[in-house]
C-alpha cells in the first residue's frame, strides 16, 4: 500500500518502420518527468504520440533505447508485480472465472495460500461477489474492466499505471468508472499514471497534466490541476481548464468557437 | 394432457425471458421448441411406427427366401424397434424432452428404416446383388450375433490399441509441440522437422516398423502414435505461438514467471487450437490402426476384416463394419464432450 516515486530522465525509444526496412522511427524522445509518490499524473497527447510505449517502458515491458527509469530511485529491469498495468482493452483470461481472474496475481507469484482471503476483498471493493463465477465473455465492457482493475491492485502495486482504461466505455459508464477509480486512488495512494484522450476525465481526476506533442512524442506542457476534490464538471474553474488545454492541442480557435458561440 | 401443457408453457416463459440479443451457441438452447412447435399432428406420430411396420412386413415377406435361423434374429431386431416407435409415441406426451428429441430424429429415422428396406428388397428381397458379397441386412445381423465371441474381442484389442498409441502420441505432441511454440531454439530446429517428417502418413513407415520393432503389437502402437503426434504438434505449436501478446504482457506485470506464463497462460490459451489438433489426430489414429490391423497384428477389427474376408464371410465384414462405426463415433463423441467440459469458457452465452 506504500507508494512509490517514478522518475523519467531524457528517455527515448525508436521502432523499426514497419513499411520501410532498416529505417527507425523515433517515438519518445528526451522525456522527463518526475512523479511523487502517491500522485496521480494524466498523460495526454495526440494518437501515435508513444503514450503507450511510455506506459510499456515503465511497466518494464519494454526498455528504452535511452535514458533511464527509476522507481523509489532503483533502474526499472523488468516487469514487476510491484507496477501493475491495466489495458483499453480490460484482457481478462477468458478461460478463468472472475474470481480466478482476480486471483490471478497471488497465484503467479506463488502466495494464493497465504491471501486468498484478500480475494473476497477485491470482489467487493469493486462489487462483483455476484459475479464470482462468472466467466468474461458474461461480463459487460464496465465489470470487465472493473475485474482487470481487482486483478492489477490484488498485489499492492506501489505505481498504477492505466492505458486509457475507461476508452472503450460508454459515457456513462465512463464517469461512474472515473469515480471507481478515484475512490481506489483515495483508499490506496497508489502513485498512478494515467493516459486518456479524453481532456474531461484528465482534468477530472489528475493531480497534474501532461502535454505530450505529436510524434516524437516529447512534454509540450505540464499543468497543475489545483481544484479541490470531489470536482464539478460545470464549474467555470473546470471549464476555463478545459479549453486552455483544448488551445495547448490546437481544437481550439475559431472552429471550437464557432460551435460554443 | 394437462401436466404436459403445463411443463410446455412453463418452458416457453424461460425462452421467452431470454432477450433477444443473446449468442446462444449452445444446440440444445438453438433447438429449442416452443410448446407449439412440439405438439405433434397424429399423422406426424405414426410416421416412424409406421415405416417400422413397413419394414417388419417387408421383411417377414422377403425372409420366406430365406433359412429361418438367419433371419429370426432381425425380426426380433426390427419388432422391438417396431414396439419402441409406438411406446415413444404414445409417451412423448407426458414428456416434453422426448417430444423435442422425436421431432428433431424423426426424419432421420424415417428415411434410415427406409433405406433398410431398399438393402432388404435388393438383396434377400430380389437378390439383384451376387451373393456372398451382399449379404442382406438379416444376415449381417445374423453374423453378428453369431459371431459375437470373436467380434467382442477384437473390439477390445482394437480398444487397447487405439488408446495406448493415442495417448502417447497425444502426450508426445503435447510436449513438442509446447516446445516449438514457445522457445525458438526448439522453434528452429523442430519446425523443418517437422515439415519433412510429418505429412508422411503414418501407414508408409509400416515396412520400416516390421523391421525394427521386436513386436507387431508395438510397432502398431508406434505407428498410432506417429499419426497422432503430427497434427497434434503443428496444432500446438501454432496455438501456442498465436498467444495473445497481451495474455502475456498483463500476466507479466502481475508477477508472473516463466513457468507460469507457459502453464497458466499460452497453454490455456492455445487449447481449442489444440483440441482441433486432438480430433485431426483421432481420425488419423483410426485410419492407422485398421491397417495396421489388417497388415501385421493378428488380433482386432481391422484384422477381423480382412480374416472374414478370407472365408469369403461377407456378413461377418459388414457386422465388423457397423461396430467399427459405432466404436469410433463413441471415442469421437467422447472427446467432443470433453471438448465441451474443457472449453466451456468459449461457450457464448448471456451478457448481463
Amino acid at each position: 500500500m506504500v507508494a512509490s516515486s517514478l522518475q523519467l530522465r531524457d528517455v527515448g525509444k525508436s521502432f523499426p518502420a514497419p513499411d520501410q526496412p532498416l529505417t527507425y522511427r523515433t517515438v519518445l524522445e528526451t522525456i522527463s518527468i518526475s512523479l511523487e509518490a502517491g500522485e496521480l499524473v494524466s498523460l495526454v497527447g495526440p494518437s501515435g504520440c508513444g503514450k503507450s510505449t511510455l506506459l510499456r517502458l515503465i511497466a518494464g515491458l519494454d526498455f528504452p533505447d535511452s535514458g533511464e527509469l527509476l522507481v523509489d530511485e532503483e533502474p526499472i529491469s523488468g516487469p514487476s508485480a510491484e507496477r501493475g498495468l491495466v489495458f483499453q482493452d480490460p484482457n481478462l483470461f477468458p478461460w478463468l472465472t472472475v474470481r480466478r481472474n482476480i486471483e490471478a496475481g497471488l497465484a503467479a507469484r506463488g502466495v494464493l495460500q497465504q491471501k486468498r482471503s484478500e480475494v473476497k476483498e477485491f470482489m467487493r471493493l469493486v462489487g462483483l461477489e455476484a459475479f464470482a463465477d462468472a466467466y468474461p465473455h458474461h461480463l459487460s465492457g464496465g465489470m470487465a474492466q472493473r475485474v482487470a482493475l481487482a486483478r492489477a491492485l490484488i498485489n499492492h502495486p506501489k505505481v498504477l499505471l492505466l492505458d486509457e482504461p475507461l476508452g472503450a466505455l460508454d459515457a456513462f459508464t465512463r464517469m461512474r468508472m472515473q469515480d471507481e477509480v478515484l475512490r481506489l486512488w483515495q483508499n490506496r495512494r497508489t502513485t498512478m499514471l494515467l493516459v486518456t484522450h479524453d481532456i474531461d476525465e484528465a482534468i477530472y481526476m489528475s493531480d497534474r497534466i501532461i502535454i505530450l506533442t505529436q510524434r516524437p512524442g516529447t512534454i509540450e506542457q505540464i499543468i497543475p490541476i489545483a481544484l479541490d476534490r470531489p470536482r464539478d464538471r460545470s464549474s467555470s474553474d473546470f471549464l476555463s481548464l478545459r479549453s486552455e488545454i483544448l488551445e495547448l492541442l490546437h481544437f481550439a480557435g475559431n472552429r471550437s468557437s464557432q460551435v460554443t458561440a | 394432457m394437462l401436466q404436459g401443457q403445463k411443463i410446455s408453457r412453463q418452458s416457453q416463459v424461460t425462452v421467452g425471458s431470454v432477450p433477444s440479443d443473446h449468442f446462444r451457441a449452445d444446440s440444445a438452447e438453438r433447438y429449442a421448441l416452443s410448446a407449439q412447435e412440439r405438439k405433434h399432428s397424429t399423422s406426424a406420430l405414426l410416421t416412424v411406427p409406421v415405416t417400422a411396420a413397413l419394414a417388419l412386413g417387408i421383411h417377414l415377406f422377403a425372409a420366406k427366401n430365406e433359412p429361418p435361423n438367419e433371419s429370426r434374429t432381425y425380426t426380433i431386431v426390427l419388432g422391438s424397434f417396431f414396439a419402441g416407435a409406438i411406446v415413444a409415441a404414445v409417451m412423448q406426451r407426458w414428456w416434453p424432452a422426448l417430444q423435442t428429441r422425436m421431432r428433431r430424429f424423426r426424419p432421420l429415422f424415417t428415411v434410415g428404416v427406409l433405406l433398410l428396406c431398399v438393402w432388404e428388397i435388393i438383396t434377400s428381397g430380389f437378390r439383384m446383388l451376387p451373393l456372398p458379397y451382399f449379404p442382406s441386412p438379416a444376415g449381417v445381423v445374423q453374423s453378428m450375433i453369431n459371431d459375437r465371441g470373436l467380434l467382442f474381442d477384437s473390439t477390445w484389442h482394437s480398444l487397447v490399441l487405439l488408446l495406448s498409441g493415442y495417448l502417447l502420441g497425444v502426450a508426445a505432441g503435447l510436449v513438442t509441440g509446447v516446445c516449438i511454440g514457445w522457445s525458438s531454439p526448439a522453434r528452429y530446429w523442430g519446425m523443418p522437422l517437422l515439415k519433412v517428417v510429418g505429412p508422411i502418413p503414418a501407414t508408409a513407415w509400416i515396412p520400416l516398423a516390421m523391421v525394427i520393432s521386436p513386436s507387431a503389437l508395438i510397432s502398431a502402437a508406434a505407428l498410432i502414435a506417429l499419426a497422432v503426434w503430427f497434427p497434434v504438434t503443428m496444432l500446438t505449436a501454432s496455438g501456442i505461438s498465436n498467444t495473445r501478446a497481451s495474455y502475456l504482457d498483463v500476466a507479466r506485470t502481475l508477477g508472473a514467471n516463466a513457468r507460469y506464463l507457459v502453464f497458466r497462460i499460452a497453454i490455456p490459451a492455445a487449447l481449442p487450437s489444440i483440441f482441433v489438433g486432438l480430433f485431426m489426430g483421432l481420425g488419423a489414429s483410426f485410419l492407422t490402426l485398421v491397417v495396421a490391423e489388417s497388415v501385421g497384428v493378428k488380433s482386432g477389427l481391422g484384422w477381423y476384416v480382412s480374416w472374414a474376408q478370407g472365408w469369403a464371410e461377407y456378413g461377418k465384414v459388414y457386422a465388423a463394419l457397423v461396430i467399427m462405426a459405432a466404436f469410433f463415433s463413441t471415442i469421437m463423441t467422447l472427446l467432443f464432450r470433453l471438448r465441451d467440459r474443457v472449453l466451456v469458457w468459449q461457450k457464448g452465452m448471456i451478457r448481463w
